[in-house]
């Protein structure tokens, strides 16, 4: 009897069960994607191939770009009401100034995600709800849209064409592409030492600005980085799916939160994963339309396809962390 | 030594005003390299507003600051940490969401580049393992996930870490307001090396004893500006009280409760904690005042939150024959609705007594508060701002009043007097003995020794079990030492 660790024993275990939850609740995001692929392998064995992932994951891209864009603003306590119509701006910048004129198109599209940038420093300076300020830019985005393109058409630029068509061997595309998306936001945002500063201005903005970090500049970074990402989504949607409609991405607003607090993102605290959120979006591509056409269910039923999934798995988050206590 | 005796910092004048109130009115206060101040006052005499501004988080509305003789007129946090001035605030300022070394990170800016993880848990687990030998802390820890007391543990290790701005001066918030007897010592003995070693600190604490054996100089503040002055073997501790303006009560509790010792009532609780193996368990009737001592986090809490729950699912080893209130320890993550006004947060814990028809009547709400605003003491001009408009102390008390308000006859108080001024503590121990003597039975778990005066019985616990219930007649500190530290079965 030296030297007591005071309250080594009794807290000890607490902790590493509070660990252990953490483990299980991280788990999770694989698990429903997992639990959709066995369901689809059980439904048609067929559709677990190189076609039938392609086939089925394609749309998986742009909805994951998307989720990640959301993720961003979710990091830091805020929401991007905007990014679906957002999405659908880019598409039709994308088939057709980014085709026609592209030094016009990228510049555009450059500026539209300054406008992001903007934004965020708006809600910071200002104080405003993001929820607000994100809706009204849903209707202006929309209108930008539908200015840009008027009726559905255009066409995405060959080179657009031809990535988004790439089939590697062996892997499908799509997985390629989840999986470098992944990675690399999950580098960014989780490994690199000014992504801890992102993520702790969501979990205490107050504690950040006492050490001298300058939370204008965090949100800036956060919004712009959500701008990014919403313009690859655009430009994904448009390579796979050739033309443009000012309406095509409006779905994606719920789609996105859908997947980072599926993923085990949580809406305020700077609790967000990168991976989780990727897989979060395969998930519910996956069980939007593949798995209910093989189960013969209309197409109609998508949305509450979706829902009852999310429900599911908050529900398993709940039991998880209620075990923990 | 060129450097000894040389001012730090010096404020000359400083004042701040918020609206009508003035929170500092012309300040002079200084620190020279190689002490440690003692700052001592009331809630709201001052001393957190000073503090801000020594930091560089508030800008004082007159005056000036001055550090190493040169004038700092664009005086910031930046501006500070790059002079070698930090603080540890007393609001716990950790990301929840991020672990230790993160953590780390966030107040090091230097910590950069390839291996940066590796650096920052390198750096903080020295220091931790200095402050605090045997910690059982882990870098990847998240400090979510740890309880309050290793929290600010941390925190402290954190605000000693050195990377590229230097370190001459650290101000200590209510440093030691959640650790446990043990590892505040480990701190203050760790400050006492700082300090010999050259470094500057500022302390801050409301147990009066640490500030008194471990300041080399004491500055006493009151409503805003600085009463006295003087070398720290000056002072004692009546002379503090009494320069402070608190009312030192602590003979007239003893005989107070002495007399109003109350006779065979019902018994309200009945409880075994979970680990326990002998017979032993926490019986308290009504009237009484029991208490919970021990090192922090040895099962008190789960105790009273087992308690806590009873009262509405049965559960086996434990009774409970009356309705319960819970006053929480950590305010911020447990006790306060944030967005909400004081009224709202007091009357939350009794709306069916609010309710008119099926909706909660403001009008009762607002008389319910306005009670508690006078009784207890509660220092705002409207009692519809909201709860964060109050000071540390006074939300706590608004807590106080939520659980006193409500028809519990059994109140539980998870150590909820942490970081509360002296002042404000008498307040409300005069009050939990005038609710005691009434009937109402209080469970009081409490790191601070003084306050265990106040209790009929005091159980002493580790490692999740009681090992020792004392009555108030062999309570001594030693005893609960003893009690806690030996190697009972």
């Amino acid at each position: 009897m030296t030297a007591i660790a005071p309250g080594t024993t009794p807290t000890s275990s607490p902790r590493s069960s509070a660990a252990r939850a953490r483990l299980l609740r991280s788990l999770l995001p694989a698990l429903s994607l997992a639990l959709v692929l066995i369901a689809i392998a059980w439904l048609n064995p067929r559709a677990i191939s190189y076609f039938g992932f392609s086939l089925m994951l394609n749309l998986a891209i742009p909805i994951a770009l998307a989720t990640i864009a959301q993720m961003f603003v979710i990091s830091g306590n805020e929401l991007d009401l905007s990014i679906g119509t957002f999405v659908g701006f880019v598409g039709c910048v994308t088939a057709t100034w980014l085709k026609d004129a592209p030094l016009l198109g990228v510049i555009v599209l450059i500026g539209a995600i300054g406008v992001y940038a903007l934004l965020g420093a708006l809600i910071h300076l200002r104080n405003l709800p993001s929820i607000v300020v994100t809706l009204g830019m849903s209707f202006v985005w929309q209108g930008l849209a539908i200015l840009v393109l008027p009726k559905p058409g255009g066409k995405a630029p060959d080179w657009l064409l031809a990535l988004m068509s790439f089939k590697p061997p062996f892997i499908p595309f799509p997985i390629i592409a989840a999986l470098v998306i992944a990675a690399v936001v999950h580098f960014g945002l989780m490994r690199t030492s000014y992504g801890v500063i992102l993520r702790g201005s969501g979990g205490n903005p107050a504690a950040l600005r006492r050490a001298g970090w300058s939370l204008l500049r965090t949100k800036i970074v956060l919004f712009a980085l959500t701008g990014l990402f919403g313009v690859l989504s655009g430009m994904a949607l448009i390579g796979i799916t050739t033309s443009a409609d000012a309406n095509i991405g409006n779905g994606y607003t719920l789609l996105a939160i859908a997947g980072v607090i599926l993923g085990g993102g949580e809406f305020v605290g700077g609790r967000v994963s990168p991976i989780g959120a990727v897989l979060g979006a395969l998930t519910l591509a996956l069980a939007a339309s593949p798995l209910l056409t093989f189960m013969h269910i209309p197409p109609d039923w998508q949305v509450a396809a979706n829902g009852a999934i999310l429900i599911i798995v908050l529900a398993a988050r709940v039991l998880i962390s209620r075990r923990e206590r | 030594m060129l450097k000894a005796n040389t001012d730090i910092i010096r404020l000359n004048g400083a004042e701040k005003h918020f609206g009508a109130v003035r929170a500092l009115n012309g300040v002079d206060f200084h620190v020279v390299s190689g002490e440690c101040v003692g700052l001592v006052g009331h809630n709201g005499a001052g001393k957190s507003t000073l503090m801000h501004m020594v930091a560089g988080t508030l800008r004082p509305d007159g005056g000036q600051i001055v550090v190493r003789g040169n004038a700092e007129i664009d005086y910031s946090v930046a501006r500070a940490l790059k002079l070698g001035i930090r603080c540890v605030f007393q609001e716990l300022s950790l990301c929840p969401n991020l672990s230790i070394a993160e953590n780390t990170r966030i107040n090091h800016p230097a910590l950069t580049g390839l291996g940066w993880r590796r650096k920052a848990a390198n750096l903080i687990a020295a220091k931790l393992e200095e402050i605090f030998p045997h910690h059982g802390i882990s870098a990847d820890d998240i400090a979510g996930d740890l309880s309050i007391g290793r929290r600010q543990m941390v925190e402290v290790a954190r605000a000693f870490t050195v990377t590229r701005d230097p370190l001459d001066l650290v101000i200590l918030d209510e440093p030691t307001s959640s650790l446990d007897a043990h590892t505040a010592g480990q701190l203050l003995a760790f400050v006492r090396r700082f300090v010999a070693a050259g470094g500057s600190c500022i302390l801050i604490s409301h147990v009066l004893g640490e500030v008194l054996q471990n300041a080399d100089r004491i500055v006493v503040m009151r409503d805003g500006k600085v009463v006295a002055t003087d070398a720290a073997k000056a002072f004692d501790r009546d002379r503090l009280v009494a320069t402070m303006g608190g009312a030192e009560a602590r003979e007239k509790i003893a005989a107070e409760i002495a007399a109003a010792r109350p006779a065979d009532s019902p018994i309200r609780v009945r409880a075994r904690p979970a680990r326990q193996e002998d017979g032993r368990e926490l019986v308290a009737r009504a009237g009484e005042i029991i208490g919970l001592a021990g090192l922090a986090g040895h099962g008190q809490t789960d105790l009273l939150l087992a308690i806590f729950a009873a009262a509405t699912r049965r559960k086996t080893g434990i009774e409970v024959a009356a309705p319960v209130a819970l006053v929480a320890g950590d305010r911020q993550s447990d006790g306060i609705f944030p967005q909400w006004s004081i009224a709202e947060n007091i009357g939350i814990r009794s709306l069916a007594r609010l309710r008119n028809g099926l909706l909660i009547s403001p009008q009762r709400e607002a008389e319910l508060a306005e009670f508690w605003k006078q009784k207890i003491g509660i220092r705002t001009p409207d009692m519809t701002n909201n709860i964060f408009s109050l000071s540390g102390g006074n939300q706590q008390k608004a807590l106080f009043a939520r659980a006193l308000g409500s028809d519990a006859e059994i109140v539980l108080m998870d150590d909820p007097m942490r970081g509360v001024d002296i002042g404000t503590k008498l307040e409300v121990y005069d009050l939990v003995r005038e609710e005691a003597a009434k009937g109402r039975t209080f469970l009081w778990y409490t790191t601070e020794t003084e306050e265990l005066d106040n209790c009929d019985h005091v159980h002493v616990f580790k490692n999740g079990r009681i090992v020792a219930n004392l009555t108030r007649d062999e309570l001594t500190e030693e005893k609960i030492i003893q009690s806690s530290f030996g190697d009972a079965a």
